[in-house]
């Protein structure tokens, strides 16, 4: 299964997913890691560093799945970050999405 | 209406200060996260799910109409259009950036209002009766003295970090609505055989992890005792409360490991041997604070057009019956506005509906809002022959459910949706059990029932002590719901028994409805209400309802 990770930025605390081009606000622009240990080695080299540099809060690294052709959050956690809360459709990241 | 005197307004205005320091060096790179967390916490500032979230201080749940507004522009402009109202009578904002946060503090102190106590191993903001002033049944105001307590407690280096945070809550009636046993400290204002009023001290309740109902451990304290007294148990606490183990640094372990009469002991010898003259409390002072909450000047008034509207309307009838509460002034009611609408959010109103809130105060509510412990908005003091007008208001609101103290009546924390420490969700299990019960007839054959859901073991939703409680856990990634029955946060506090192995989110309401269904079919009459039936025939019933077909899974 793959993988992807998630932070909150410092400045707004919103979730941003680490991408090839940097942080980016989807999960569906986040760079996919093959397994756990390349999403570990990417926390450590790559979002630390930023977390270093004060850019963000918290990385961690998660479990994906793919559901009906969509790539999603394993967990129902870090699948509401993606999202946002479940009982307000019109707000996070479910809003623009839609 | 207490107003800031100008020791604490200047207080208020360095903390701001301080913090929009804070907050720059954090954003320019010169602090790092852990050593930002404390002061960001310091100042009610938590980091979520989705965002960082705000929590303001609404002491004793006490609120006039600028403040009011002035939360209604703060959610307009730097959050999302809405303020959640929380079990411990503050409001959380779920969308503040950090860049913004000191300028909204600043907004806040402009109305006397703050983020402080919200957070950190302090003594929390104190809650006080959210009827206090105004309830028919009442010996005294609570208010002064939480108040008192406040002021006393807001700067007191000595009890700045404590072992845990430490709560407290002052009731003046016999019917106990700030929970006080489920408190670290609870003041139950009561009369004593002279004729004079002091308090009833509780000591170490708590819910959590360890749900623990206060003890009793002094009948009768002086008023000029209060903070002396205070300060003797806390003392006791700070000096032999538990620093090793997060989970049981809470004063309810040291109440528990010790025993009611060790604490009584340490606590009466810490009083008697401290410098009692700087603490006492002169009655001139509490006086002084007690002018802040006189009561308004109520002109009589008459009844005709309540009653009228009554008899003719059997919608305001409804609504008459669950959200007006007996006033100590003839011609008056205390009118509760439900944030518990059928199948939405408890606790949450939009900004709009702040001002509408905010306008009805002004115009037929002496200025006066309250919070309450169960996520609803209060206007103490209403005139009768007022309500027809302010129902109709509330009514295109979105603001009229008739069903303050009904089963839909939920109280629920943000679990899953937004906290960032749940391990389930909490609003979408309210709002199906709401949509189930509704506010009309079926709600008013069940009466008065309690349903509380936390999304985690920290009780934010207060599920101990709810008649039917609920708490959302994890289970192999998935969410599952654990019920109690039996729990009580009123003067016969008790703490609600597990029914058993929990229920999947597909069957949890269900289950409720099997209780509430067998509720039905055990009570002796509708005058006996849930509470009173499960404590005359116990869990059994309720049990062989729950799992007679099978249904709990086996998690
Ligand atoms: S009970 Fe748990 S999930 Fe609910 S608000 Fe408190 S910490 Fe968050």
């Amino acid at each position: 299964m793959s993988y992807a990770i998630s932070a909150n930025r410092l400045r707004d605390g919103v979730v941003v997913f680490l991408s090839p081009a940097g942080w980016v606000e989807h999960l569906a622009d986040a760079e996919r890691f093959p397994d756990k240990a390349a999403a570990e080695a990417a926390l450590e080299a790559r979002a630390r560093a930023d977390e270093k540099r004060n850019l963000l809060v918290d990385p961690t690294a998660f479990e994906l799945r793919e559901a009906g052709g969509r790539i999603e959050a394993a967990h129902i956690r870090e699948a509401i970050r993606a999202n946002g809360p479940t009982v307000r459709p019109d707000l996070g990241k479910q809003a623009v999405a839609n | 209406m207490y107003r800031y005197d100008e020791f604490d307004a200047g207080f208020v205005a360095d903390r701001v200060a301080a913090f929009r320091e804070q907050v720059g060096r954090r954003l320019s790179g010169e602090m790092t996260e852990e050593q930002f967390r404390p002061h960001r916490l310091m100042n009610g500032l938590y980091l979520q799910l989705h965002a960082y979230m705000l929590r303001v201080a609404i002491p004793y749940g006490t609120l006039n109409s600028r403040q009011m507004r002035k939360l209604a522009h703060i959610a307009r402009r730097y959050d999302k259009g809405y303020g959640h109202f929380t079990t411990r009578q503050n409001l959380q904002y779920n969308w503040p950036t950090l860049a913004d946060t000191p300028a909204i503090l600043d907004e806040l102190a402009s109305v006397e209002m703050h983020a402080i106590q919200t957070s950190g191993n302090c003594i929390r903001n104190v809650t006080a009766d959210h009827f206090a002033g105004a309830a028919g049944d009442e010996i005294e105001d609570p208010r002064p003295y939480a108040e008192i307590l406040r002021q006393w407690s807001s700067i007191h280096p000595e009890f700045s970090f404590l072992p845990r945070k430490f709560k407290i809550a002052v009731t003046g009636a016999p019917k106990d609505r700030a929970a006080v046993q489920t408190h670290d400290i609870g003041y139950q204002i009561v009369r004593n055989e002279a004729g004079e009023t002091g308090f009833a001290v509780y000591v170490g309740g708590g819910q959590g992890r360890t749900p623990m109902v206060a003890v009793k451990i002094r009948e009768f304290l002086a008023k000029e005792d209060l903070l002396a007294y205070t300060q003797a148990i806390v003392r006791v606490y700070n000096l032999e409360g538990r620093r090793d183990n997060k989970y049981k640094a809470r004063i309810k372990i040291l109440v528990h490991e010790k025993g009611l009469e060790w604490m009584t002991q340490s606590v009466e010898a810490e009083f008697a041997a401290a410098a009692r003259e700087f603490i006492e409390l002169p009655s001139a002072e509490i006086e002084r604070i007690k002018a802040y909450f006189a009561p308004p000047t109520f002109a009589a008034r008459g009844t005709d057009g309540y009653k009228a509207r009554r008899q003719t309307d059997p919608r305001f009838a409804a609504f008459a019956a669950t959200n007006i509460m007996a006033h100590r002034q003839p011609g008056y009611g205390s009118l509760t506005i439900s944030l518990k609408p059928i199948g939405g959010i408890p606790g949450d109103a939009s900004a709009e509906q702040m001002d509408v809130v905010a306008e009805l105060a002004e115009r037929y509510g002496h200025d006066e809002i309250r919070v309450s412990h169960e996520q609803n908005l209060i206007l103490p003091h209403v005139a009768l022959d007022d309500v027809p007008t302010v129902y109709d208001v509330l009514r295109v609101n979105g603001l009229a459910t008739a069903n303050a103290g009904l089963i839909s009546d939920i109280i629920a924390c943000p679990g899953l949706d937004y906290c960032s420490l749940a391990t389930a969700r909490s609003i979408p299990v309210a709002q199906r059990i709401s949509e189930r019960f509704g506010e009309g007839e079926r709600a008013r054959e069940i009466g008065e029932l309690k349903i509380k859901i936390s999304g985690c073991i920290n009780a934010c939703g207060h599920h101990h002590v709810g008649h039917i409680g609920i708490l959302g856990l994890e289970r192999k990634g998935v969410e599952t719901y654990q019920i109690t029955l039996g729990g009580s946060g009123d003067e016969t506090c008790s703490v609600g028994t597990i029914t058993g192995p929990g229920f999947l989110s597909e069957e949890v309401v269900d289950a409720i409805e099997r209780v509430v269904d067998r509720y039905l079919a055990v009570r002796t009459s509708k005058d006996e209400d849930f509470l009173t039936a499960y404590r005359r025939v116990g869990m059994a019933p309720f049990k062989d309802a729950l799992y007679e077909t099978n249904r709990g899974a086996d998690i």
